[in-house]
């Protein structure tokens, strides 16, 4: 009897995440078909968006998503995997295990002081070197990268450590140098995982809201140059959010939010399913 | 030069890079670290935990509003994500192992952790801040609390399936129904993994702004009134960090420096359980 109960309990709760992710996308969906009925594929292609003309077209701001992002991981990766390579091959277990913690620890800091100390910091120094206001995409895609800089270097770390040390030792018996162990064991063997974490901490960084918030600049326009103030889905949806005074205001923003949610949903699926999922599958 | 030179001064570039990039990483994230270290306690005194929030150019204005806003609003997530991400756990671990479903459940949850943690907020937005007609706390505790229950589903899961089969058969041949092994076997071998993921779960929710922007909103004033917009730190802290008024943006800094004491805190704590669990 109360093993039936518990039975149902557990599993009824197991339901409810595929439940409550189905009613997020219905929901989403639900409250965007007034803007596509509206907008069709303009809602995608347009830049315009003016509240006061009941025009919304999300272009700049599915742009700015993707460019801020594309710029984030231009930075962050390459230093990600110096510092992965530093941690799993290089540092001393002391050094490792003091650097391993605060890496972890710092990827805990809430993303809402990234983007404080990028506008209060970060910012003026942009303005100082290239002129401008200093807020834009430039700022945005530099906060994004140190923001995801610790998750991403920790999980491309423990990617590059699932390569058995038989191998790496069998390469340097025959005489091969750090590098050669590194480029010719260690990269080809964790390839899938490697590529697998950095696509995840790219999920991460499309969805990311406040720490660029901050440093956007909520301005709908494509930009043309890097150091344009611009914006982006989560910061048009935290800034405009309780503003909308209207019912399509409101359509088009959660238009956005399920071009968001979608975005992010295909990239990590795609890291957890396609690479991840080859790793676990290899071992 | 020869073969052997080459690789060996290639060896030495990269090791250097790769070093290079590890001391440029760290400096960053120590400068922000410093940052938050130093405005914070600057900004730091008694009257913060006394006050509330105030006009910019009063003395007399502080945090406890959005201090303990941001307690109730945590509290309730934790009632809401705890119960069900350990019961969404147990059953994926104990009944659904290597099911289908079981796996299915398992993607998705882990998908629903990495996705933008605002969409939440305007999910959340759609289905009770609309009904109900306006912002409240429970909007609020019920986008964290969905954000929540994918955390500790994994780790429960996880940590369910370190407890040995034989335990549990141990428990079987005396007579005990499932439910029981799982009450009093199950979790006790894993009471300290358990609590290690509600503890990383609070801290992760601890943190989140953009869930509760449209949610709970934001309150300058202190309130306990559950059915009305409710103050938290990290939203408060995003509105004074982007006044133009010096004594709110001194408040926000103290905020952050608070919530990520509180946060590496619990990260700590966490940390600490699981090793003393293990070296019992």
């Amino acid at each position: 009897m109360i093993d039936k109960i518990f039975f149902n309990m557990t599993r009824t709760s197991a339901l409810l995440i595929l439940f409550i992710v189905a009613w997020i996308f219905v929901v989403l969906f639900n409250h965007s078909t007034e803007a596509m009925h509206a907008f069709g594929l303009d809602f995608i292609t347009q830049d315009e968006w003016a509240p006061n003309l009941e025009k919304f077209g999300a272009y700049a701001a599915i742009f700015g998503s993707v460019a801020s992002t594309f710029l984030a991981m231009l930075l962050a990766v390459p230093v990600a995997i110096g510092v992965a390579i530093f941690l799993s091959e290089i540092a001393h277990d002391k050094i490792k295990g003091f650097f391993g913690v605060s890496v972890e620890l710092l990827a805990a800091i809430p993303s809402v002081i990234y983007g404080m100390w990028g506008l209060f910091y970060f910012v003026p120094i942009i303005r100082d070197i290239f002129g401008g206001v200093g807020i834009g995409l430039l700022a945005a895609g530099i906060v994004l990268a140190i923001m995801i800089l610790p998750f991403m270097a920790a999980v491309t770390r423990d990617a590059m450590n699932t390569t058995p040390d038989i191998l790496k030792e069998s390469a340097y018996a025959l005489g091969g140098t750090q590098w050669d162990v590194i480029k010719d064991i260690i990269i080809p063997y964790a390839k899938a995982g490697i590529i697998g974490s950095l696509i995840l901490a790219l999920g991460r960084a499309i969805g990311e809201t406040m720490a660029v918030t901050f440093v956007m600049g909520n301005v709908h326009h494509t930009p043309s140059s890097i150091l344009d103030p611009t914006t982006s889905i989560p910061v048009t949806l935290a800034n405009e959010f309780t503003e909308a005074d209207s019912s399509l205001y409101f359509s088009s923003l959660f238009g956005l939010a399920l071009t968001l949610l979608v975005m992010s949903f295909v990239v990590i699926a795609i890291a957890k399913f396609y690479f991840l999922r080859k790793v676990r599958n290899g071992q | 030069m020869t073969a052997t030179q080459k690789r060996v001064i290639a060896n030495r570039i990269v090791l250097t890079l790769s070093t290079l990039s590890a001391v440029i990483a760290l400096g960053f994230l120590f400068w922000i670290l410093g940052v938050l270290v130093m405005k914070g306690l600057s900004a730091l005194n008694w009257n913060i935990f006394i006050f509330e929030g105030a006009p910019p150019g009063y003395a007399e204005s502080g945090l406890r509003h959005a201090l303990v806003g941001q307690a109730i609003l945590i509290a309730m997530a934790t009632a809401i994500g705890v119960p069900l991400g350990i019961l969404a756990g147990t059953y994926l671990s104990e009944y659904g192992k290597n099911s289908k479903l079981a796996h299915t459940i398992r993607d998705i949850s882990d998908i629903m952790m990495s996705a933008p943690s605002i969409v939440i907020g305007a999910f959340v937005y759609a289905v009770v801040v609309m009904p109900m007609g306006h912002f409240s706390a429970w909007a609020g505790a019920i986008a964290l609390g969905i954000i929540m229950i994918p955390i500790i589903l994994r780790t429960t899961d996880d940590m369910l399936q370190l407890v040995p089969g034989t335990l549990r058969e141990a428990a079987f041949a005396l007579g005990a129904p499932k439910y029981k092994v799982i009450m009093d076997v199950v979790y006790r071998g894993a009471k300290a993994g358990i609590l290690t993921g509600i503890l990383l779960g609070i801290a992760r929710v601890g943190g989140e702004t953009a869930p509760l922007l449209f949610t709970s909103f934001n309150d300058n004033f202190f309130t306990t009134n559950l059915n009305d917009a409710m103050p938290s730190l990290t939203v408060t802290m995003f509105n004074y960090a982007i006044s133009p008024y010096e004594d709110w943006q001194q408040l926000g800094w103290a905020a952050a420096f608070i919530l990520s004491m509180f946060i590496l805190g619990l990260n700590i704590l966490g940390r600490l359980v699981l090793l003393m669990s293990r070296s019992k």
